[in-house]
């Protein structure tokens, strides 16, 4: 990361590895990745980051009796829900 | 990321009416979200709860005012988000800011740390310790940066209802991700990076 192009692509990063950018970008980003080893590297941990951040965001857990504390102070206790 | 359900539906006429069955639905559908969010957000289960309790107290009151145009689950994160801060600012008074500094080092982290630490085994990337990495990261993440993470890639939000929620510009929420993300990159690498040196050397 210490080319022009490099710095210059930096931005876009972000919405490429989502597959949001417009067509032309991902060209260039793309030609740039052929020859810069470094680039790769960015582009890859970037994916791995989103990817891990993803994975763990799906464990989330929400402790029990919160749900029902809720549903108690909104009293909503004996209503169907579903 | 966090599964929405997006099939949700809810009629508009019922809640704005006031029935309480229908209510009821839409919190059976949310709470975990809403719940999820605060508690990434303020980092206590007591408070996150707290909040989850005051953002449906909050809807229930003001359903009436709900027009429809953005989804039920995007204008309960809006309550919810502002509900958090505000007990953000009562804990931090003067600290809390959601605004974009204006100094220049707030721009995009050009990357220091080129390893590539892709390939480490799962069970490394994905370990207890690993973990409490990743969310350290995240809580050192300004503010500003910090939510629109959240809601994006936690939550899962679109950059639309990323935008709704905070006020915000597309631009501007696929800008602060894109800086929110390359600090994240920047910190697990910097972890990883010496992770993978220990487990070869």
């Amino acid at each position: 990361m210490q080319g022009h192009n490099c710095r210059h692509l930096l931005g876009e990063l972000s919405e490429y590895i989502d597959g949001t950018l417009e067509a032309r970008l991902c060209a260039e980003i793309e030609r740039h990745l052929a020859d810069c080893e470094n680039c790769r590297v960015v582009v890859d941990t970037l994916n791995k980051t989103v990817y891990l951040y993803h994975a763990t965001a799906a464990q989330d857990e929400v402790p029990e009796g919160v749900r029902q504390r809720l549903f108690k102070r909104l009293d909503l206790e004996n209503l169907p829900e579903e | 990321m966090v599964e929405v359900k997006k099939s949700e539906v809810f009629s508009l006429e019922a809640l704005r009416a006031g029935d309480r069955a229908e209510f009821a639905r839409l919190v059976g559908a949310n709470y975990q979200l809403i719940f999820r969010l605060a508690f990434r957000m303020l980092g206590d289960q007591q408070d996150a709860e707290d909040v989850l309790q005051e953002t449906f107290i909050k809807a229930f009151r003001h359903l009436k005012d709900f027009d429809g145009r953005s989804s039920p689950s995007t204008w309960l994160y809006r309550i919810a988000t502002n509900e958090a801060l505000m007990l953000l600012r009562k804990q931090k008074p003067g600290l809390v800011s959601v605004d974009e500094p204006n100094q220049n080092d707030e721009a995009e982290q050009e990357p220091l740390q080129i390893v590539d630490w892709c390939c480490m085994p799962e069970q490394e990337l994905m370990s207890t310790e690993a973990r409490a990495h990743l969310e350290q990261a995240i809580d050192r993440l300004l503010l500003y940066l910090r939510l629109v993470f959240l809601l994006r890639d936690i939550q899962g939000l679109s950059t639309k209802e990323t935008g709704e929620v905070l006020d915000l510009s597309e631009m501007a929420v696929k800008t602060r991700l894109s800086r929110a993300r390359l600090r994240l990159r920047e910190e697990l690498s910097g972890y990883f990076g010496e992770r993978m040196a220990d487990l070869k050397g």
